[in-house]
């Protein structure tokens, strides 16, 4: 049984005094960490080590689904020789790639960790010796087996990853997938630069395809840190710029699966349906993927009325040609045939590898934190997440299109309850004073899902910790496990229905 | 079949005719004008966050503007953001834009290597290799080939090995981690071969210059042959670039 220790539960962007989170001998933490991770709401948002002084600390963030509430915990462990923790990936299996990055960057044995391997060869990696090139890929030794090893360049104009995949003749046993090639230092560099504006627009390139969900983090971070607090009406055109990302995103990749599948006249609408939602975000912030969109404190791109009739008019011509387009793609039998029962994962599988976003949703767990916990606009306008129950490539085909029409309806909505008649103009801070000594976790749901920054303040209120989590840190497993004895040849539409970041894992 | 019969129907002629004459509408912030306006140039200078600003006289470099309009809202009497979008150039000194100067940004014929639009103005195959990119500007080098863009009309494509490529186009700022496989792919395009820097983080680096995590050695071997700038790079200002290079105003086919 866990001790009884007073835990310390915060909301999203809610900043804390440094020194209030709780400091546990392991055995303690391990308990507490345990006993959380036991009820099926809780999640590990995020878990990271950093040198502080003389010690490691390690901070967990555990998410409760059911009240909002995010439980925050640490542990200190002196910086010595060889520093060995018990591994608690072993009892709650989510933990696997934090401690893996933590081992990475601060030399922290976890023993009894299942494979305790490199996550993406940073830079200032504590094991020098490890080499991008040498990857400790699982092999099995047979006869009847072979390897295949794709990348880190691949056959599209994509980024770079290894896949290695373990077949028996066309049948795939064991795939793993090993990253790293994208790390930038980007962690490193919010540090290092230390205008507001440098810091906005690492955070716009942590993930270029995701530039809003992970701008919108960042701000809310720096927000909750510098006690700033904007208009509802600015929440809510974040969200809508958020969903317009998501309903871009979700239809682009209805056309690439469609490619893959060779349908083309579904390739070519859905991929013209998506360039009709961009060119309106250029509209809007004078950039097709939305950089520049999201700043600290107010925007230099309001919402205004004209923009609000634009915007109704390209969602109602976008749902007519989507409707009438998806109505027909999706009871094609040679697209249906195609992704029916294709690359399985169950609900008890995406539980135990702790899948985010809708690589959670497609296996009927509810992970969405546009509803769990709420942020921005979906505080003020609900969002009602959908789930679905199959796990295969199809409910990843189908959910795409259900969030579709659901975030549709989201920004109609918004904008009906919104107020255009006394807009003000709200501009961005130049520079926000961050609290001193300070925590803060802020979480948004991009279009892959769980997105979580998290800032520690020194004394003098400068940036000491910056830690980023893109959700295909949870989800690149939940590929991995799709593969799992199909046939080779159906990697492609399994990778193309889960659409995950390179550069969001490698940082 | 009558069913998608109606949908091509209702969907339309969505391809743009003449990629050539293309107009991205505004706030697209294209190729910026700097005015002789004073102002406090060492305030202009500080805003920059990647340091494409110089002074003495007021200039941007394009080949580092990440494009975020921030000194056109600070200084909007100095510089103002055009929405023009041909702004690639085969000569790095091209992209520094002055005060003052208002000439257009374009692919120098004069300094173009003679193989490349004998060999390659009917056909250019190109291999894409993402070197720490953000995925931005690979989604808009794929951009450039869906049906609104379709650049393959022009004989110009994506292929999947270097041994089939003609050059490479490099996204990214070139991480530690991706410099060996970017030799290698290199190395393995047959020549004569072309090399494209797509967006500011290939260029300059970018707001990663600084970082340890980044190789930029490879840049200093060989002589480029394109510079793509814009954070990403919009798609018309991808193809009018490949297509300046590679063939001259009177190409017929």
């Amino acid at each position: 049984m866990a001790k009884e220790i007073e835990l310390i539960r915060i909301k999203n962007a809610q900043s804390i005094p440094f020194q209030d989170i709780p400091v546990l001998q392991y055995s303690d933490f391990k308990s507490n960490m345990l006993a959380l991770a036991e009820d099926k709401n809780t999640h590990c948002v995020n878990y990271f080590g950093f040198r502080q002084n003389s010690d490691f600390q390690l901070i967990a963030c555990m998410a409760d689904d059911k009240t909002g509430d995010i439980a925050v915990l640490s542990h200190k462990i002196p910086v010595q020789q060889h520093p060995v923790l018990e591994s608690l990936a072993q009892y709650y299996f989510p933990l696997h790639i934090f401690e893996r990055e933590i081992h990475e960057n601060c030399g922290i044995d976890f023993a009894g960790h299942p494979f305790q391997k490199p996550v993406r060869y940073p830079h200032e990696r504590v094991d020098q010796n490890q080499e991008i090139n040498n990857y400790p890929f699982y092999t099995i030794e047979s006869e009847e087996l072979h390897e295949v090893g794709v990348g880190p360049i691949h056959a599209g104009v994509i980024e770079p990853g290894h896949f290695r995949f373990i077949c028996n003749g066309e049948t795939v046993l064991h795939l793993e997938i090993q990253l790293g090639w994208q790390h930038r230092g980007i962690e490193k560099l919010f540090l290092q630069k230390d205008k507001l504006l440098q810091r906005n627009l690492l955070a716009e390139n942590i993930a270029g395809d995701t530039a809003i969900g992970h701008s919108l983090a960042f701000a809310q971070l720096m927000e909750s840190l510098g006690e700033t607090t904007v208009s509802d009406q600015l929440h809510l055109e974040r969200c809508i710029a958020l969903e317009l990302e998501r309903i871009a995103i979700n239809v682009g990749d209805i056309s690439a699966l469609c490619v893959d599948v060779a349908y083309n006249l579904g390739a070519s609408v859905f991929s013209v349906l998506r360039t009709g939602i961009i060119n309106f975000t250029q509209q809007w912030c004078g950039n097709r993927l939305g950089k520049g969109m999201i700043r600290t404190g107010g925007t230099n791109y309001r919402l205004t009325p004209e923009l609000k009739t634009r915007v109704l008019e390209v969602l109602e011509d976008f749902e007519k040609r989507f409707v009438e387009m998806s109505h027909y793609t999706y009871k094609l039998p040679s697209v249906e045939n195609r992704f029916d029962n294709i690359g399985i994962v169950t609900t008890r599988q995406a539980q135990l590898i702790g899948s985010v976003g809708m690589a959670a949703r497609m296996t009927n767990l509810m992970r969405d934190i546009r509803k769990t916990h709420p942020f921005a606009g979906f505080a003020i306008l609900p969002y009602e997440a959908i789930v679905l129950p199959k796990g295969d490539v199809f409910a990843r085909f189908l959910l795409r299109r259900k969030e579709l029409k659901k975030s549709i309806a989201w920004i109609r909505e918004a904008l009906k309850i919104m107020d255009f008649e006394n807009l003000k103009p709200e501009p961005p801070k130049r520079e926000v004073n961050l609290k001193p000594s300070a925590f803060s976790v802020s979480l948004t749901e991009g279009w892959r899902g769980e997105i979580c920054h998290c800032a520690v303040t020194d004394e003098n209120g400068k940036l000491a910790v910056y830690k980023i989590k893109d959700p295909s840190v949870h989800n690149w497993k939940s590929l991995e496990l799709s593969l799992r004895n199909l046939e080779i040849s159906d990697f492609p539409i399994n990778n193309k229905s889960y659409n995950l970041s390179y550069c969001g894992h490698d940082l | 079949m009558i069913s998608e019969v109606k949908i091509i129907a209702h969907n339309g002629k969505q391809f743009i005719p003449d990629v050539t004459k293309a107009v991205v509408p505004a706030p697209f912030r294209g190729k910026p004008e700097i005015t002789a306006a004073p102002v406090d140039e060492a305030a202009l200078v500080d805003l920059c966050p990647t340091g494409a600003i110089g002074r003495n006289p007021v200039s941007i470099d394009l080949g580092k503007c990440a494009f975020c309009g921030e000194c056109a809202l600070a200084f909007p009497e100095k510089i103002r953001f055009t929405n023009h979008h041909k702004i690639s150039t085969n000569d790095r000194n091209s992209l520094i834009v002055r005060e003052n100067d208002f000439s257009k940004i374009r692919v120098h014929p004069e300094k173009i290597r003679e193989e490349i639009r004998d060999i390659f103005k009917r056909s250019l195959k190109l291999r894409q290799v993402s070197a720490g990119g953000d995925n931005s500007a690979e989604w808009e080098l794929n951009a450039s080939g869906n049906p609104n863009f379709d650049m393959g009309r022009f004989g110009i494509e994506f292929v999947a090995s270097p041994r089939h490529a003609d050059g490479i186009v490099i996204t990214g700022p070139i991480s530690e981690n991706m410099a060996e496989a970017l030799q290698v792919c290199y190395d393995a395009v047959p020549a004569p071969k072309i090399i494209i820097l797509c967006g500011t983080d290939a260029i300059s680096g970018g707001l990663f210059v600084d970082s340890p995590a980044v190789d930029r050695s490879f840049l200093k071997k060989y002589p480029i042959d394109l510079y793509i700038p814009g954070n990403p790079p919009h798609p018309l200002t991808i193809i009018n670039g490949i297509l300046d290079l590679v063939r001259n105003k009177n190409f017929k086919y």
